[in-house]
C-alpha cells in the first residue's frame, strides 16, 4: 500500500448524497480477479453515454477534472455493497482522498486499506469546499495528513479528526496483516483458550 | 469490562471475542465463521500467495459460488457462457483446492446463496462472529452472531489471522411493538424501519432489533430484517436467540450434536441482553406504522404503503434535496401524486439473500395459486439455494407457480444485482425482493421496486402493484 503524507492537487465536486457502491462501480464490472484496471469504469453510468461515448457534462470528463486526486460529495457516500471495487476504482482513476459530511462503515474502512484518505467535514465545509473546486486547475486542494488539515485554496486550514491507529497506518504505507501478524502469541492463547470453552465450536469440514 | 455491568447482547458477543485491544481502543477480534463467494475472494486469494501466507484455520472458512452462477441451463462451471463469470468461480474452485478451504461445489444440493446456505446448514450460530466478503452478511445476525460484511482487504486478513481489527461500534436498538397487519412481513417490516431511520441512520452502530413483533417473525422473517440492516447502514442487526432459534438451528447439518448442543445451548441462553444495559441509540416503532410496502426511489429508505401515492418533491424545502427527489423520478419514470396500483411492472423477481427461502416461495405461491401472471409481464422466481429448491418441489410449489406462469430456476442471486444473465432492460420496472433499487442494480437503465414474496407474487398477477390484502 502507497504511504498517504501530503497531498495537494484538484478536487473534482461530486455534491450528491448516497453516492453508493453501485454507481462508483457497477456489479458487472465486479467479475475481475484483480484489483486494478477498473478506473476506467469508476462511475460508469454517470461517465459515459448509453452510446459508450464520454457523458461531457459529467466532472470527471471535464478538464482539469480528469486528472482530479481529491472527491468533494456530500452524505453517507459508499453507501451499499461491502466491494473493495469501489476504493479500487477510485485509486486507478487516482482519486487518494474522498471529502464528504460522513461514509458509510464498510466503504470507509476499505479506503483505509487501500491508502486512500476518507475526510470527514461538515456538510458546510464540505459546500465551501465544492465552490473553491469550481475555480478548476487555479484551486487545488491540499490535504496534510500529518498536521490533519485540509488547505483551501485561500490558504485557509480547516482541521479534520482522524483515528489515530489508521493514521499510524497511511502514514507508514503499513499493511494491517503485519500489524496482526506481530500479536500472534495473543491469537494462540485466545485460540487455546476458545478451544477449551467452546468445544462444541463445529469445524466446517463436515 | 465488568461482567457485572449489564451488557447488550452485542457486548457480550464483542467481550468474548477481543484478543487483544490496542492502545487506541481499536480491537484484535476473533472470528468464528468466515463464509466465502467467487466476487470478492479473488484478490485476497492472490495476496497470500504474494505474500506467502496460509490460512490460519481453513476448519473456520467455508467457500461457495453464487453471483455468477447461471438459473437455467448447465450449472457446471466450464459451460458458463460469460468468461469473466466463468474466470471467477473457475478461480474460486481453483483457490479452494489450494488453500484446503473447505467447498460446496455448484452442482451439491446443499450450493446456495452464502447468506441463505449459512443458517441453513447450521453454519451460523448464535454468540459468533460471521464474517463475509459481502454486505449482506447481517443476515446472520437473525440467529444472534455478529455478522457482517467486510472489504477483499479485511477477507485476506482474516484468512491470515483469523482475526479482524474492529473499532468499538455503538450500541442502537429498534424496539418493534404490536401485532402485524394482514399481509405484512419481515420484508415490510424492514423497509418500515428504514424508511423511518433513513438510510444512514445506523452509521456506526449495530443494530438490535426487539419487541414482540420481532419476536413474532419467523426465522425467514427475522433473517429478511436482519438482511437489510446494511440498508440502514449499520453493518451487523442482531436479534437475540430464543426458542425459535434453538428449535430452528438442531438438527442442521453443522450444528453441534449431543453433549456439544446441550454445551453450546446453555452458553446460548446467555446472551440476551441484560437488563438495564445501555444503547446508545433508541428508536421504537409500532406495528400499526407498517403496512404492505413498496419503495419508489433509487434507496430503500425511500418507501410508501402500497395504498399510498408518489411524494412530490415540491414538498421538499432543502433546494439540493428537492432537486436529488425529482432526479429519481426522472430516473423511475414516475410522476409526483402517481397511485402506485396505477404504475406497470415488466418484470417479477422473487428470490434472493433477502427473500429466497422456503417460506418466501411459499407466500409467492400462496398469492399465485389459480391465477395468472400478467400478459406481457416476465416472473422469475429463483431460490436461494438447493435444499430450498427441493423442499419447495417437494411441496409442489414449483407446479403452482409454473402454472401460474412463473419461471422456476435454478438457485444463485440472479437478478438481485446483475451479475449472471438475469439482468432487467433500460427502462424496464421490476417488483423485486431483493435488497437494493440503486440506479442499475438490477441492469443498466433498470428500475427497481422493493417489496415482499406475497407483493411481488401479486404485482406479477394484476400487472401493476397490488395490495396483497385484497388476495385471499
Amino acid at each position: 500500500m502507497d504511504k498517504f503524507d501530503t497531498l495537494t492537487g484538484i478536487a473534482a465536486p461530486l455534491p450528491m448524497q448516497n453516492i453508493d457502491t453501485d454507481k462508483i462501480i457497477p456489479a458487472r464490472f465486479l467479475k475481475t480477479i484483480k484489483r486494478t484496471g477498473l478506473g476506467v469504469h469508476l462511475f460508469d453510468a454517470l461517465r459515459y453515454n448509453k452510446d459508450g461515448s464520454e457523458n461531457p457534462d459529467f466532472v470527471l470528463n471535464q478538464e482539469p477534472y480528469r486528472k482530479a486526486e481529491v472527491l468533494i460529495a456530500y452524505e453517507n457516500f459508499g453507501c451499499g455493497s461491502s466491494r473493495e471495487h469501489a476504493p479500487w476504482a477510485l485509486l486507478d482513476f487516482g482519486i487518494r482522498c474522498v471529502i464528504a459530511p460522513d461514509f458509510a462503515d464498510i466503504f470507509f474502512n476499505n479506503s483505509f486499506k487501500n491508502g486512500i484518505l476518507p475526510v470527514r467535514l461538515p456538510r458546510a465545509v464540505c459546500e465551501q469546499l465544492v465552490e473553491d473546486s469550481k475555480l478548476g486547475g487555479n484551486a487545488r486542494v491540499t490535504v496534510d495528513l500529518q498536521r490533519q488539515v485540509v488547505v483551501r485554496p485561500s490558504g485557509e486550514e480547516i482541521p479534520f479528526e482522524i483515528d489515530p491507529f489508521r493514521k499510524h497506518l497511511l502514514l507508514n504505507g503499513l499493511d494491517d496483516i503485519g500489524q496482526t501478524l506481530q500479536h500472534d502469541k495473543a491469537i494462540d492463547t485466545f485460540e487455546d483458550h476458545k478451544r477449551q470453552e467452546q468445544s462444541w465450536m463445529p469445524s466446517t469440514f463436515a | 469490562m465488568s461482567a457485572t455491568k449489564p451488557r447488550t447482547l452485542f457486548d457480550k458477543i464483542w467481550d468474548a471475542h477481543v484478543v487483544e485491544r490496542l492502545p487506541d481502543g481499536t480491537c484484535i477480534l476473533y472470528i468464528d465463521r468466515h463464509l466465502l463467494h467467487e466476487v470478492t475472494s479473488p484478490q485476497a486469494f492472490e495476496g497470500l500467495r504474494l505474500a506467502g501466507r496460509k490460512l490460519r484455520r481453513p476448519d473456520m472458512h467455508i467457500a461457495v459460488a453464487d453471483h455468477n452462477i447461471p438459473t437455467v441451463g448447465s450449472r457446471v462451471p466450464s459451460d458458463i457462457k460469460e468468461e469473466d463469470s466463468r474466470i471467477q468461480v473457475e478461480t474460486l474452485e481453483k483457490n479452494v483446492v489450494e488453500f484446503g478451504v473447505p467447498y460446496i461445489p455448484i452442482l451439491d444440493k446443499r450450493q446456495g446463496i452464502v447468506h441463505i446456505i449459512g443458517p441453513e446448514l447450521g453454519l451460523s450460530l448464535p454468540g459468533t462472529t460471521i464474517v463475509c466478503g459481502d454486505s449482506h452478511t447481517s443476515t446472520h445476525g437473525a440467529l444472534g452472531a455478529l455478522a457482517f460484511g467486510i472489504g477483499t482487504s479485511e477477507v485476506e486478513h482474516v484468512m491470515a489471522t483469523q482475526t479482524l481489527l474492529q473499532a468499538p461500534q455503538k450500541n442502537m436498538r429498534i424496539d418493534v411493538s404490536g401485532t402485524l397487519g394482514l399481509g405484512c412481513t419481515g420484508k415490510d417490516v424492514v423497509l418500515a424501519i428504514i424508511g423511518k431511520i433513513g438510510t444512514a441512520g445506523g452509521n456506526g452502530h449495530v443494530i438490535e432489533y426487539t419487541g414482540d413483533t420481532i419476536r413474532a417473525l419467523d426465522m425467514a422473517g427475522r433473517m429478511t430484517v436482519s438482511n437489510m440492516t446494511i440498508e440502514a447502514g449499520a453493518r451487523a442487526g442482531l436479534i437475540a436467540p430464543d426458542q425459535q432459534t434453538f428449535d430452528y438451528l438442531k438438527g442442521r447439518d453443522f450444528a453441534p450434536k449431543g453433549d456439544a448442543w446441550e454445551q453450546a445451548l446453555a452458553y446460548w441462553k446467555t446472551l440476551p441482553t441484560d437488563p438495564g444495559a445501555h444503547y446508545d441509540t433508541e428508536v421504537f416503532m409500532t406495528a400499526d406504522e407498517i403496512a404492505p410496502m413498496v419503495t419508489w426511489g433509487t434507496t430503500p429508505g425511500q418507501v410508501i404503503p402500497v395504498t399510498g401515492v408518489i411524494p412530490n418533491p415540491m414538498d421538499i424545502e432543502d433546494e439540493g434535496k428537492r432537486a436529488q427527489h425529482q432526479r429519481m423520478l426522472d430516473y423511475m419514470g414516475l410522476q409526483a401524486g402517481q397511485r402506485l396500483t396505477d404504475v406497470a411492472v415488466d418484470v417479477i423477481f422473487i428470490g434472493s439473500c433477502t427473500n429466497g427461502r422456503i417460506e418466501d416461495i411459499r407466500a409467492a405461491a400462496h398469492v399465485a395459486k389459480g391465477r395468472k401472471v400478467a400478459p406481457g409481464v416476465q416472473a422469475l422466481v429463483v431460490p436461494g439455494s438447493g435444499l430450498v429448491k427441493l423442499q419447495a418441489e417437494q411441496e409442489g410449489l414449483d407446479r403452482i407457480l409454473l402454472e401460474a406462469g412463473f419461471e422456476w430456476r435454478d438457485p444463485c442471486c440472479s437478478m438481485c444485482l446483475g451479475m449472471n444473465p438475469d439482468k432487467l432492460t433500460p427502462g424496464q420496472r421490476s417488483a423485486s425482493t431483493s435488497n437494493r433499487n440503486f440506479e442499475g442494480r438490477q441492469g443498466i437503465g433498470g428500475r427497481t421496486h422493493l417489496v415482499s414474496p406475497a407483493m411481488a407474487a401479486a404485482a406479477a398477477v394484476t400487472g401493476r402493484f397490488a395490495d396483497v390484502r385484497q388476495f385471499g
